[in-house]
């Protein structure tokens, strides 16, 4: 096509679309000053600490749990150190009686919802897939295949209009989830059924060790937009950004408004896993960058430079050492199941071959001598 | 006694379902006004609203991923695949999430849903409307397979399967959907329970879905050439009704498993294998195969010369009584 031929039908045709997305919407800096919409806005001061100390003692138990790891008591672990703030601002923004869909890195969001540090390690010492009942917590166990989850939360949330409830189903994933065609999926079935699901996207910039510049060439919240979905892209590391933004976000579901797409942009502080050396991948610059973006420290300077003395930090310091500690006793004390046990667990009705193999086991088992 | 075809069979079986339990919900790509593209739900938009009878958008993933949200919840799904080539995209959610929700929650959580999927050849479609993959889901622990043959069981499985706390892989034999049978208003066995629906002496054959008629007309075929072959309709593909398979194998001494789906890897091995162990010093011949050509599936114009009719099970059937005689 010529040059002159093809500028006479680009003139027939619309400007370029954005697709540049939002700027970040930030209320506190990193520095612990207050933004002009944090300003703005205001800031409840006993929320801000009740945030803070959900944040110190989900970083407290993330810490105890690589070191049980490193010591062979852990066979693996996906560390939530740097995420802390999109998990914790998040889900104190959402009624405990939402119901939650994560993926497997959202130790602060448990935390917050009342799950056992023992049993979010449960899964990670070997000893079960999951930890908890989803119906203690209406948090519902771990989703491994990424993305997965999203699919669930969306008919999970179908449900919830079919009744009439004002509830809104919340799912965490991540920027690698992204790419999934599960999430591209419930991202068009959300916002084609309007149905009250609260994407959330823990944007940590890295899927292993791929960046996220190689998973997508628009962001997230932007492919979310032309999806239908209500679009959000907050501060990740800013827990009062990521408070805000997710009670609006919920308020407006709640009220009819249709699925809604928050990008969180934060840092995977360590590997993916404790089996993973980001040093392969990532630059030591980055990694101080984002250290200058903490999503704790800029909390701890405003509270410290406003509305808190050094009793609160001393109190809590030693909140988080007893959480290390009980952490630490209740890992060595978790149970298993048998694998006699498990022959009861995979069917909810009689299944002739699970029973047959259940009775092959014991009868094996007695004769070795009952010690395999 | 009222007759229907096998897939308005279903129609009324779905229906019983919904009226009695309105937390059964129909869903899948063009079930609502149209009925499906088998009709197989027809009418039941029109009855239960479009919130009970649910069009879907065109995903299957998100199909099978949405309905365990809604299982998760308390419903009871009803999901139709409209064939069984389209069920891959879904393979995900029900193998790793479906299948295994129950176990991987210790117990704690169910997922009673079913998935509906028109299966088989015979019918001249175009390239992934003729497969059969029912080994695929077999293999996973944490589902339940099945197959219905006739009308009679249509209409009751379909009720079984809704009524299972466990997922259930539920195929309808396409080209036997238009076949007419008697209904009877009660069942006449469990789930998970094969039918033996003709004894014979000298070799049995074990069938499911699509070959079952096949299986019959070839047993007529031997009866006429002076031979008492026996069909077992297998119904329940996981789990296998062992126990009848042994049952006929031990009295017949020789069996003949037929499906559409390749041998390799297949049913037919599953069960060769456990009637061999079983009733070994019963047996006369081997068990014996004939499924579909290890291929993939081909052009309609040779569907024919792909499938097991009745002449190649009349030829393993052959093969297996002279067996004894050839050593």
């Amino acid at each position: 096509m010529s040059e002159t031929h093809r500028s006479n039908l680009e003139k027939w045709l619309p400007n370029e679309t954005d697709r540049e997305g939002q700027p970040m919407f930030q209320m506190l800096a990193p520095d612990g000053s207050l933004t002009t919409a944090g300003k703005s806005i205001g800031v409840d001061s006993d929320l801000v600490r009740g945030l803070y100390r959900d944040m110190v003692l989900a970083r407290r138990f993330d810490r105890e749990a690589l070191s049980l790891q490193r010591q062979g008591e852990l066979s693996l672990w996906l560390m939530s150190w740097g995420q802390e703030a999109a998990q914790v601002g998040s889900i104190r923004a959402l009624r405990d009686s939402d119901m939650v869909f994560p993926s497997y890195r959202e130790h602060a969001a448990a935390l917050c919802r009342g799950v056992r540090p023992a049993d979010l390690m449960r899964q990670w010492r070997g000893l079960a897939h999951s930890g908890w009942n989803p119906a203690d917590h209406r948090f519902h166990i771990y989703s491994l295949v990424l993305g997965t989850q999203t699919l669930h939360a969306t008919g999970y949330a179908t449900g919830a209009v079919l009744e009439g409830s004002d509830e809104v189903v919340a799912t965490y994933f991540g920027d690698g989830a992204a790419s999934q065609g599960d999430v591209n999926e419930a991202f068009n079935w959300a916002a084609a059924g309007r149905l009250p699901v609260l994407f959330f996207c823990q944007n940590n910039q890295w899927a292993i060790s791929t960046p996220t510049s190689t998973q997508m060439q628009t962001p997230l919240h932007v492919r979310a937009a032309g999806f239908g979905l209500e679009p959000y892209h907050v501060d990740g590391n800013d827990v009062l950004a990521v408070h805000t933004i997710t009670g609006l976000a919920a308020s407006r579901i709640r009220d009819g408004g249709g699925p809604a797409m928050i990008e969180a942009q934060t840092y995977r502080f360590g590997g993916h896993s404790s089996s993973d050396d980001p040093k392969r991948y990532r630059s030591e610059e980055e990694f101080d960058l984002w250290t200058a973006r903490d999503p704790l420290a800029r909390v701890e300077v405003f509270l410290r430079t406003s509305v808190v003395d050094d009793s609160f930090f001393a109190g809590l310091e030693l909140e988080a050492d007893e959480l290390a500690v009980s952490t630490r006793e209740a890992c060595k004390q978790l149970t298993g199941q048998t694998l006699a046990e498990i022959f009861g667990n995979v069917y909810a009705e009689p299944h002739p071959l699970i029973e047959r193999e259940r009775t092959a086991n014991a009868a094996f088992t007695a004769l070795v001598g009952g010690d395999l | 006694m009222t007759t229907f075809t096998l897939g308005s069979a279903i129609t009324e079986g779905l229906r019983k379902a919904m009226e009695a339990d309105d937390r059964v919900i129909v869903m899948g790509e063009d079930v609502g006004a149209l009925g499906g593209v088998f009709r197989v739900t027809d009418g039941l938009q029109k009855d239960f609203g479009d919130s009970r009878v649910v069009d879907t958008p065109l995903a299957e993933s998100g199909i099978i991923g949405t309905a365990i949200g809604l299982a998760l919840r308390g419903y009871r799904p009803v999901c139709e695949i409209q064939f069984d080539g389209f069920v891959y995209p879904a393979f995900d959610q029900i193998v790793s999430q479906l299948a295994k929700i129950r176990s991987r929650s210790a117990g704690s959580l169910s997922v009673p849903l079913v998935i509906r999927i028109p299966v088989g050849g015979g019918i001249g479609a175009v390239e992934h409307h003729s497969e059969s993959n029912e080994a695929y889901f077999a293999h996973t622990a944490g589902l339940r397979v099945v197959s219905c043959s006739n009308p009679n069981d249509a209409f009751h499985m379909i009720q079984q399967a809704v009524l299972s706390d466990d997922p259930v892989v539920f195929y309808e034999p396409k080209r036997r959907y238009w076949d007419r049978g008697e209904v009877s208003p009660v069942a006449d066995r469990q789930l998970h329970q094969a039918a033996i629906l003709k004894e014979g002496s000298d070799c049995v054959l074990v069938a499911h879905g699509p070959t079952v008629a096949t299986a019959l007309a070839a047993s007529v075929a031997a009866e006429e050439d002076g031979y008492s072959v026996g069909v077992v309709d297998l119904r329940s593909i996981s789990p296998l009704d062992t126990e009848t398979l042994r049952a006929v194998a031990a009295r017949s001494g020789r069996m003949v498993v037929v499906h559409e789906a390749s041998t390799f890897m297949g049913i037919g091995a599953e069960i060769a294998a456990e009637i061999t162990e079983s009733c070994f010093f019963e047996l006369e011949a081997p068990v014996l195969r004939v499924g579909a050509y290890n291929l993939p599936y081909p052009p309609a114009s040779v569907e024919d010369a792909f499938l097991p009719d009745v002449d190649r099970v009349l030829h393993a059937v052959e093969r297996s009584l002279s067996f004894s005689e050839e050593r």
